[in-house]
Formats: C-alpha cells, sequence, structure tokens
C-alpha cells in the first residue's frame, strides 16, 4: 500500500484525526491571521481611493473573499456529505456537518458588509436583486442543514440526512454565482477574472489575493477545530478519549 | 394477477389505497384549499377594499397562498406510512423505492393542490385579477405546484425519521421553494406589465421535467436513510 493510501486510511481513524487536527489547526490560524495582515495592511494603506468610490470600496477586501468561501463552503460541505453518503466515511459526516457553521459565518460576513458598503453606494440597505436575494437564501439552506443535523437524535443519521440536504441544496450554488450573468442586477458584475483580463486595476488585486489565501486558511483551521470537538463528542466514553482528558487533566 | 408485481401494478395498488385513504377522511381532504382561500380573503381584508391594490398584489398573493397550503399538508406525505409500518414495505417491495415515492407525490400533488388549481379562478375573481392573466396564472401553478410538490418530498422525507417536523420542515422546504416562487410570480409580474411571461414559465417547466427525474431518487436516498 503507497503512503499516501495509508495515511488517508489512517485519518479516517478517530483519534488519529484528533491528533492530526490537534497538531495542524494551530498552525492553519497561525497562517491565515498572518496572509489576512498582510492583505488588510495593503488593503488600508497601500492600494489608492478609488476615483468614484473613494475609501469605501477597500470593504470588498473583506466582502469578496467571504462571498467566494460562503459557495466554496457549500460545495465543500456537499463533496463530503456526497464521500459520506456513498462510502460512509464517519470522519466525513463529521468534516460535511462542521463545514455548514463556517460557511453560514462568512454568508453572514458577506451578507453585513454588503449592506454597508450598499447604504452609500446605492443609497439603501437592502434591494431584491437576485444576487443579494439568492445569497440569502444560501445562508437560509446553511441555516437548514445546521438545524436538521440538530434536529435527528441519532448523529450519524442526522448528519446523513444533513449531506444529502446539501446535495440537494448545490443546484442553488450556479443560480448564485450566475445570478449577476443571466438577470439584469443592481450588483455589479464580474470584474475578477482568473483568466483574461479583469476589469479591476492591476493595483488593487494584490491584497484581495492575500486575503483570499487567509480565508482558505481560516476555513481550514476553523473546520479542523470544528471536526475535532464533534469527533470527540461523539467518540465520548472511548477508552482514548478518556486517557486524552486523563492526560490533560 | 399472476402474483409478479410490475411497476404498473405496483402503481395502481398505491393509487387505489390513498384515494380511499383519502375519501375515508374526505374532510381532512379540503383543508389545504380551505386554507387558500383564508389565507387570500385576509390579505383582501387587510389590504382594505382598494380594487387597483388588490388586483396589483393578486398573482403574488395567490402564489403565497398556493405554496403555504402546500407547506402545510406536506407533512402528511410520507408520516402516516412511518408510523404504521408500511414505509418498511416500501422499502422491501420489488419495485425501486424512487418510482413509488413518484407515485405518491403525484397522486399527494393530484388531491392538495390540482383542487386548489382548479379553485383559482375563482380566487382570482375575489382579488379582481385582470381576466387577461388568468390563463397565465393556471399555467405557471400547472407546471409549479408539481414542483413545489416534488421538492417538498425530499424535505418531507428527510423529516420522516423526526417525531415532529414542524417549524423545521419549513425552514428546510422554504429556501428551495424561492426560485420556484420567483420564476412563477415572475412570469406574472411579466404578464402584468405587458412583456412576454416565456421565459420564467420554460424555466418552471425545464425545473420539473428535472425535478421528475431527480427528486424521487433523491427523496428514496432520504427515506433509506430515515429508516437505516
Amino acid at each position: 500500500m503507497s503512503p499516501l493510501i495509508r495515511w488517508f486510511h489512517q485519518l479516517g481513524s478517530p483519534p488519529y484525526f484528533d491528533r492530526f487536527a490537534a497538531r495542524w489547526a494551530p498552525w492553519a490560524y497561525a497562517l491565515a491571521l498572518l496572509t489576512m495582515g498582510v492583505g488588510l495592511y495593503g488593503a488600508l494603506f497601500v492600494v489608492p481611493a478609488d476615483y468614484q468610490q473613494g475609501d469605501s470600496f477597500r470593504i470588498l477586501y473583506i466582502h469578496v473573499p467571504s462571498a467566494w468561501m460562503s459557495l466554496a463552503m457549500f460545495a465543500l460541505m456537499a463533496v463530503y456529505g456526497a464521500i459520506a453518503l456513498v462510502w460512509r466515511i464517519k470522519l466525513c459526516e463529521i468534516l460535511a456537518m462542521a463545514c455548514a457553521p463556517i460557511g453560514a459565518a462568512f454568508t453572514v460576513i458577506t451578507l453585513v458588509t454588503g449592506s454597508i458598503w450598499g447604504k452609500p453606494m446605492w443609497g439603501t440597505w437592502w434591494d431584491w436583486d437576485p444576487r443579494l436575494t439568492s445569497q440569502l437564501v444560501l445562508l437560509f439552506l446553511y441555516f437548514g442543514v445546521i438545524g436538521l443535523y440538530a434536529a435527528i437524535e441519532d448523529c450519524r443519521a442526522a448528519a446523513r440526512a444533513a449531506s444529502l440536504l446539501a446535495i440537494v441544496g448545490v443546484v442553488m450554488l450556479p443560480v448564485i454565482r450566475y445570478s449577476v450573468v443571466w438577470w439584469n442586477s443592481l450588483h455589479q458584475g464580474q470584474t475578477i477574472r482568473v483568466f483574461g483580463e479583469s476589469s479591476m486595476d492591476a493595483s488593487m488585486i494584490p491584497p484581495l489575493l492575500w486575503m483570499i489565501v487567509g480565508t482558505k486558511f481560516w476555513a481550514i483551521g476553523s473546520l479542523l477545530v470544528r471536526a475535532r470537538a464533534d469527533n470527540l463528542q461523539r467518540e465520548a466514553g472511548k477508552d482514548w478519549v478518556r486517557r486524552l482528558a486523563g492526560a490533560q487533566r | 394477477m399472476d402474483g409478479k408485481v410490475t411497476l404498473r401494478s405496483a402503481a395502481c395498488a398505491l393509487v387505489r389505497r390513498d384515494l380511499r385513504l383519502l375519501w375515508r377522511r374526505r374532510g381532512d381532504a379540503l383543508q389545504p384549499a380551505l386554507f387558500a382561500i383564508l389565507v387570500v380573503v385576509l390579505f383582501a381584508l387587510a389590504l382594505g377594499n382598494e380594487r387597483g391594490m388588490l388586483a396589483a398584489v393578486a398573482p403574488a398573493v395567490l402564489w403565497v397562498a398556493v405554496l403555504l397550503s402546500g407547506l402545510l399538508s406536506l407533512d402528511n406525505l410520507f408520516r402516516g406510512d412511518a408510523e404504521d409500518g408500511s414505509l418498511e414495505q416500501w422499502l422491501l417491495a420489488p419495485v425501486p423505492l424512487a418510482w413509488l415515492v413518484l407515485v405518491r407525490t403525484l397522486v399527494h400533488w393530484a388531491t392538495t393542490a390540482l383542487p386548489l388549481v382548479l379553485a383559482t379562478p375563482l380566487l382570482a375573481e375575489l382579488l379582481g385579477l385582470p381576466h387577461d392573466l388568468l390563463p397565465v396564472l393556471l399555467l405557471s401553478l400547472a407546471l409549479g405546484t408539481p414542483l413545489l410538490s416534488l421538492v417538498g418530498a425530499v424535505v418531507a422525507a428527510l423529516t420522516v425519521g423526526m417525531r415532529r417536523a414542524g417549524v423545521l420542515l419549513a425552514l428546510l422546504a422554504l429556501p428551495l421553494y424561492v426560485p420556484i416562487l420567483v420564476f412563477g410570480a415572475g412570469s406574472m409580474s411579466a404578464a402584468a406589465r405587458g412583456f412576454d411571461p416565456g421565459g420564467g414559465l420554460l424555466l418552471l417547466a425545464a425545473g420539473l421535467v428535472l425535478a421528475l427525474v431527480l427528486a424521487p431518487v433523491a427523496a428514496a436516498a432520504a427515506l433509506r436513510i430515515a429508516h437505516a
């Protein structure tokens, strides 16, 4: 068996995952703080003010990365959910459910920063525009997954049911992603392009990239910590958890 | 009958049983329609007797009334069978579970949503909807209500393991209903402003085709999870 496959199998074991998460979560958080620190410094002090919006455009350095993460976490949750449903890997159930609160938090940040920016720029906190509405629907989908997981007593059945809901909810992701392309929207269209030239000035992009990397690391750290807590809760009463609790006392 | 169970015979048996059960409790069967009428009446009274305003909000009110009354009857979709053990027989049946789910959902639609769609001209008249909008409304409801039922079936199957689904059912179903409502009511408001309502209706039809294929499979998977 190749070492990579063996490592993958080992990671599925609760005690091994506990050690893995305990070891790497602080590193992920540290990298996240570092990259987000660099990104925020660049966003607040280095990048020039926008010729139309002045300084208020700088909120986009938080808004855009969290909006991307709100979608990415849902997709990740669905992928983990699909793995959990097909191969019944307990760890993937835990990881899928750990994605939901993180994604919900990023969605809330997106909505709040968006409306703070919208008040001076559009003159309104909220508009029933396709992108804003679909982002709100995404938040409710996250709440649905969290609620369903909490409502069913048997936690393995609960995780599988909530995973299925996440997979069903994935139909919403393309609607959100392309809502500014398909409909005439108050929200601006796509400005950052991976392929081809972005319609944003090149000097404004580096802090955004730092922030995007930073939010990824933050999500990884948060995912590990949350999954570890859920893992310990599920395994409570097993010998290795007792030993762990005893060793720390 | 040579004792062999085919898709057709299973569907016939299920339809016959569901209709007979419904007939024995025919008072209950009317409740969703009554609820929708009451919602419409509440809106009409709350908005005051202004014909112009009522006619303007009529399409939205009718759509929301139909959607809410569908939500109300959603919890009964599989619960009775889960409680008396019939659902276990479904899981063991020699026909695919998704097929039984599809038949059940369509019977449920035909007995709860279809009467409402048929009552829509009456409700539209209560709200003073312009007559030329009525065909668009009926078409959007005819496409939208089966879609609501199919999506609702997935959610109902997910919550069947719980003793009482209650508000959670609404929390799970309503976000998934939003696009259906947007396209359904959107085609109406487009028609009211003199635009072509075709776009929203075609999207509803596309969603219905997709849901007819995928929703029973997803609901069947959810039922298996709930009854593992």
